[in-house]
């Protein structure tokens, strides 16, 4: 670590030095956040108390740039981490290190970094920090541009895992190559072309020792792909198919069986007019930097879940899905349509309406037979964009945006969901113990956003959840009222009234206040908060009930 | 080793206060059509821009571009500012940005950040952020958040350039 350190002054010595010699500018930029939580007990929500009474999540990013040179780190503080946060983030320490330069057609980074190759299908080294979800890649990075319209990525290092006041990463390597090829740019002729083509592959490898005496386990685990993005005029296109060999581990239970995974779109657009479709085919896909890991551990790789990504919270964190690695065949379509201004359904601003519709289910797996079995391990055969009928997951939503005067906008919601609990396991009774089976629901929104003065905003949010499985039915009333540029105060109440068990019909107020000051917020909250998911752009983690006080202070300079 | 790390922390803010206003750094990013893009020579022709962090499941970043939206034609008349919205929606919404563009009308030049590079790279914790640049290329002023209202400081942040 200390040598991490030392390096790091050097370079940034070298920054500064190299500063004074010449003119260009020396630029330091950065970033905190602290979050900082107080819990009650409160028996009746089951809140969890930590011994501690109270916990701290903070970090610190600083930049230095200077030319073509750049280097940063951040610090990071877990003490303990938040309840509900991922357990692999303890201790105080630094967590992230880099250098890189750049230059025309050439970078290198050394240290960590983030990376994503395609739509991640084979690599993606991600973090956030709301979420507790990060995986930097700690060695080398090289991106180069050896024709015009070519870029070729190449990475090679271990993975974080793990952080207990010091990076912990993984054992094995994981290292990777990824080419894209804009044929508009690389061709002369064609940088005017109606139809825009890049095409792009990648392969991506890791290597982890056989530790088992009775498996034969493969040490360097390949993963590849190619894909294609196609765009002509209104249309747009984008497919990927990966193909992984065989990566027996904890996630799929030791089989030999090889993985695939296939992404498409199809998009039309016009002003005030869209029209889109997503397919994706999941087999055998989870693919670790350490194969005996599962749960909240981190994947090379990422699969995205195909369904709309819903802010409202009895719609975001109640039911929301996240990708099957081991089988799942999913699709989604969406129409957006904006009726126009002075016309009947229009009115005097134009009104906005959008549908919204995913699936996913369960793909066909046929058991091999028991010599096929023997012979390499394989225990079934899917057949491509196949599906077994059995629905992980689906979501209709509608939603109507309307503005009524220059003074009160509004917008109305319904969702649909059947949510397979028993695949899923995102909806705990208040005891902690998951339902079984499918839950049915729906949910109403309701909102309206009325300016009271030119720079005053009351916002209220109406929800009802209607559903006879779970925990019964909801409902949660929002009234925040915000001056602007500095000052937002919100009430939340939800109430559980539908739940069976009478003593169980709980209300959940929160209060919160907030002050922000250019790029810098501070905001406290006070109140009770469910279990239940809390999910940040479309990727959720399950929270335990608490009871208590949050600080949040953001700022960036 | 906390000793180093303090170090380490005052030698960065003696330096910062040594240095003068922040240039948009250097990142490669992809338009809406796939051509490529250098955050760093992003340009309105000496005129201010504004850049705009958002992504497509996040109500109060739609709520701020909409809101500049209903009045971006009076502000380019009025301040010849540009508005790049750059869209951090990962793999799993990116294909949904052009549609959501598309049916909300949008003008702005949206650059996609799927990686989140450029948003690193301007240290911003969660969207939205905006930046406004002025004509010579300074990071001149930041605001992360939005609240209905909000629209009209930026636009004072842009009339004072």
């Amino acid at each position: 670590m200390k040598k991490y350190i030392l390096s790091l002054i050097t370079v940034c010595s070298c920054l500064t030095f190299i500063a004074q010699e010449q003119n260009d500018e020396l630029q330091i930029s950065g970033n905190f956040q602290v979050l900082a939580q107080s819990y009650n007990e409160d028996s009746l929500i089951r809140a969890d108390v930590p011994d501690e009474l109270m916990t701290l999540n903070s970090f610190a990013n600083i930049i230095a740039r200077k030319g073509n040179f750049q280097a940063g780190l951040r610090y990071e503080s877990y003490l303990p981490s938040q309840l509900g946060y991922p357990t692999n983030f303890k201790g105080s320490g630094i967590g992230y290190r880099f250098a890189s330069f750049k230059d025309d057609g050439i970078a290198i980074t050394v240290g960590n970094f983030y990376e994503q190759f395609g739509n991640g299908l084979t690599l993606r080294s991600f973090e956030d920090r709301n979420l507790g979800l990060e995986n930097a890649l700690d060695g080398v990075r090289v991106v180069i541009e050896p024709i015009k319209g070519l870029t070729v990525k190449g990475v090679y290092g271990k993975m974080r895992l793990d952080f207990d006041g010091r990076i912990i990463n993984s054992e094995g390597f994981v290292r990777g190559v990824d080419g894209e090829l804009s044929l508009n740019e690389a061709i002369s002729g064609w940088e005017d072309k109606k139809t825009k083509i890049t095409l792009g592959a990648s392969f991506v490898s890791k290597f982890q020792a056989d530790d088992r005496l009775d498996l034969n386990l493969p040490e360097n685990v390949g993963n590849y792909s190619g894909r294609i993005n196609v765009i002509h005029g209104n249309w747009r296109m984008m497919a990927e198919v990966a193909e992984k060999i065989n990566d027996p581990s904890a996630d799929n239970a030791f089989i030999f069986n090889k993985g695939t995974a296939i992404l498409g779109n199809l998009t039309y657009s016009q002003k005030g007019f869209a029209v889109s479709g997503d397919v994706k085919y999941i087999d055998n896909y989870s693919y670790r930097a350490d194969r005996a890991l599962q749960g909240i551990a981190p994947f090379i790789n990422f699969m995205p879940a195909l369904t709309k990504q819903h802010s409202y919270m009895l719609a975001s964190q109640f039911y929301a899905y996240a990708t099957q690695p081991t089988g799942e065949f999913a699709y989604m379509g969406e129409v957006s349509y904006k009726f126009k201004k002075d016309t009947p359904l229009g009115g005097k601003y134009g009104t906005q309406i959008n549908l919204n519709y995913s699936r996913a289910t369960g793909i066909e797996k046929n058991r091999t037979s028991t010599e096929a079995f023997l012979e390499n391990g394989v225990t079934y055969e899917s057949p491509l964009f196949s599906s077994n009928g059995e629905v992980y997951f689906s979501d209709f939503n509608a939603e109507i945006k309307k503005k009524f005067s220059k003074k009160v906008k509004t917008k109305f919601t319904y969702f649909n969901f059947i949510y397979n609990n028993t695949i899923n396991q995102g909806a705990p009774l208040l005891t902690g113990k998951q339902v079984k089976g499918n839950v049915y629901a729906d949910v109403f929104v309701a909102e309206a956003n009325i300016k009271t003065k030119s720079k005053q905003n009351l916002r209220i949010v109406a929800q009802g959840l209607r559903t006879n499985q779970h925990q019964g039915d909801w409902v949660s009333l929002v009234v925040e009222y915000t001056i602007s540029p500095h000052w937002n105060f919100a009430l939340l109440d939800s109430y559980n009234f539908g739940n069976k068990i009478d003593e169980n019909q709980l209300h959940y107020p929160l209060g919160s206040l907030a002050y922000s000051e250019g790029a810098h917020r501070l905001s406290f909250e006070y109140g009770k908060r469910r279990a239940g998911l809390f999910c940040v752009g479309g990727v959720c983690r399950v929270v335990p009930a608490s009871n208590g006080l949050t600080l949040t202070l953001t700022s960036s300079f | 080793m906390k000793n180093l790390v303090f170090s380490l922390l005052a030698l960065f803010l003696l330096s910062a206060s040594m240095g003068g206003g922040s240039k948009i750094p250097s990142v490669k990013l992809k338009d809406l059509d796939g051509n490529s893009v250098n955050t760093a020579e992003l340009s309105n022709d000496g005129k201010p821009m504004v850049i705009s962090f958002w992504a497509t499941w996040c109500a109060p970043c739609k709520k701020e571009l909409n809101a500049i939206h209903e009045v971006y034609e009076d502000w380019q008349d009025e301040t010849g500012v540009k508005v790049i919205a750059v869209s951090i929606d990962d793999a799993r919404s990116a294909t949904r940005v052009k549609p959501y563009v598309d049916a909300q009308g949008w003008e702005f030049e949206v650059l996609m950040d799927t990686n989140g590079d450029f948003k690193r790279s301007l240290n911003v914790n969660n969207v939205p952020q905006t930046f406004l640049i002025d004509g010579s290329g300074e990071i001149v002023w930041t605001h992360s958040g939005f609240s209905p209202g909000d629209e009209y400081e930026l636009l004072e942040e842009i009339e004072k350039l």
